[in-house]
C-alpha cells in the first residue's frame, strides 16, 4: 500500500482539524473501537490540535505533533497507524501469526490464510467479520508488525483456511512508518 | 505525546532501521542493530540474542527450513549492504554547486544546486537562507529540470560556508562545495 509513498509527492494539503469536527472524529473513532474509548482522551486531547493530511487517492491521515494517529481512505473506516498500535497495543482487535510470515509481511504481503491458523499463530474466539480493522502481531514477538483489514470474516479464515486472509495496510518499514512529517 | 500516568506504552525503536528492536533481523542490517543496541540497551540486547531466546525462536523449524531462512536474510542483508555502499559512493562522487550569476552590472543572484543529494530539503533551506539573509529565496527547476535554490544578492561567501557547515553536521565533510560564475554575453561594445 504504502510501497511508494514519500512526503514531496503524494501529500497534496494539510489542515487543522475544527475542534467540533475533532469532537466528531472521537465518536466514530470510540464507535468503531469500543475499547479506545478509556485512552481516546489520551491519544487525541481536547486542546490537541488535529491535522489532517491530504494525500493522492483520498487517502487522509490524521495526525497531531507530527505524529500519524489514524488514515482513512475515502470514507473507510480508521486504521490506526503502527506508532500508535505500538504504543497501545491492547485497545485493537488482533491475530497473531506465524513465524514464519513475518518475512513476507515486512516486504509488503497480503497474509494469507496458513499464516494465521498454523501453529504458531493464534486467532482470538471471537469472530471479527469482513472489514474490521485489526492488528497483526507474531509469534515469539511483543510488538506488532503491521496493521490490516479483514479480507474474509475470521470464521471464514478458520474454515476454508485459503487465499489471502487479511489485506495489509500499512506495516513496519514502509513508507508510511519512514514518513517524516516535519 | 504519551505523558503523565498514561496507559501508552513506550515502545524502543532501533536507532539504526527504526524497526522494533524484535524486527531487527528482518531489516538487513541486522550486524549494525546488534551494535547499536548493544550499545545502547544492553539488556534488551541480552535479551534478544541470548543463546536460549534463539534457540525458542527458531524451534519450531525443521534444520532444512532453518538453514533456508537463514541464507535468504544473507542474501538480504548482503543486499542491503551494497545498496548502502552505493549510496555513499554516489554521495561522494557528488558535488554542491554555488553559482553566482550576473543579473544586471552590480546586482547577483547565486543559484545553489545539488544539495538534495545530501538529504537537505531544498525547499528548507531556501527558507533559512531567506531568513538569514534578509532576501528572497526560492526553489525552481533549472534548464537540466533539477530542483535549483536561487538566493537574490551576492551571497555566495556566506552560502558556501553554510552549506559546508550543514554538511559537516551530517558527517559528510571532504563533499566539495564548488563554486562558478556565470556571466551574460556582454553586449557589443559600442
Amino acid at each position: 500500500m504504502f510501497k511508494k509513498f514519500t512526503a514531496k509527492e503524494d501529500i497534496h494539503s494539510r489542515t487543522n482539524v475544527k475542534s467540533s469536527v475533532q469532537r466528531g472524529l472521537k465518536t466514530k473513532l470510540v464507535n468503531q473501537f469500543p475499547k479506545l474509548e478509556e485512552v481516546i482522551d489520551e491519544i487525541i486531547p481536547k486542546k490537541g490540535q488535529l491535522i489532517v493530511v491530504k494525500c493522492t487517492d483520498r487517502l487522509s491521515l490524521y495526525t497531531m505533533e507530527n505524529e500519524v494517529l489514524f488514515l482513512q481512505r475515502f470514507d473507510d473506516p480508521f486504521i490506526p497507524s503502527l506508532r500508535l498500535v505500538h504504543k497501545y497495543p491492547t485497545y485493537f482487535p488482533s491475530v497473531k501469526v506465524d513465524r514464519g510470515a513475518i518475512k513476507f509481511i515486512l516486504s509488503g504481503a497480503n497474509i494469507m490464510c496458513p499464516g494465521l491458523t498454523s501453529k504458531g499463530a493464534s486467532l482470538p474466539e471471537e469472530n471479527y467479520p469482513v472489514g474490521t480493522v485489526v492488528a497483526i502481531f507474531a509469534e515469539g514477538k511483543d510488538t506488532a508488525l503491521a496493521v490490516g483489514k479483514m479480507a474474509m470474516s475470521l470464521d471464514d479464515v478458520k474454515k476454508v483456511n485459503k487465499g489471502i486472509g487479511i489485506e495489509v495496510e500499512t506495516h513496519i518499514g514502509d513508507g508510511l512508518w519512514s514518513l517524516d512529517l516535519d | 505525546m504519551a505523558e503523565e500516568g498514561t496507559k501508552a506504552l513506550s515502545v524502543l525503536y532501533c536507532g539504526v532501521c527504526t524497526f522494533p528492536p524484535e524486527y531487527c533481523e528482518f531489516g538487513g542490517t541486522l550486524t549494525k542493530c546488534k551494535e547499536w543496541l548493544k550499545e545502547e540497551h544492553l539488556d534488551v540486547f541480552n535479551e534478544l540474542y541470548s543463546e536460549d531466546s534463539l534457540a525458542k525462536a527458531t524451534e519450531g523449524l525443521s534444520l532444512e527450513a532453518q538453514e533456508k531462512v537463514e541464507r535468504e536474510i544473507q542474501k538480504l542483508q548482503a543486499k542491503e549492504a551494497n545498496k548502502a555502499e552505493k549510496e555513499l559512493k554516489k554521495k561522494l562522487a557528488s558535488k554542491v554547486v554555488v553559482k553566482r550569476v550576473e543579473r544586471s552590472k552590480r546586482k547577483h543572484v547565486i543559484a545553489v544546486s545539488g544539495v538534495e543529494v545530501f538529504g537537505i530539503d531544498p525547499k528548507k533551506l531556501a527558507k533559512t537562507f531567506a531568513s538569514k539573509f534578509a532576501t528572497g529565496a526560492s526553489v525552481t527547476k533549472n534548464a537540466e529540470g533539477k530542483d535549483e535554490l536561487v538566493i537574490q544578492g551576492d551571497v555566495g561567501d556566506e552560502v558556501e560556508e553554510y552549506v559546508t557547515s550543514l554538511l559537516e553536521e551530517k558527517g559528510l565533510d571532504g563533499i566539495k562545495v564548488e563554486r562558478t560564475e556565470d556571466k551574460p554575453k556582454k553586449k557589443s561594445q559600442q
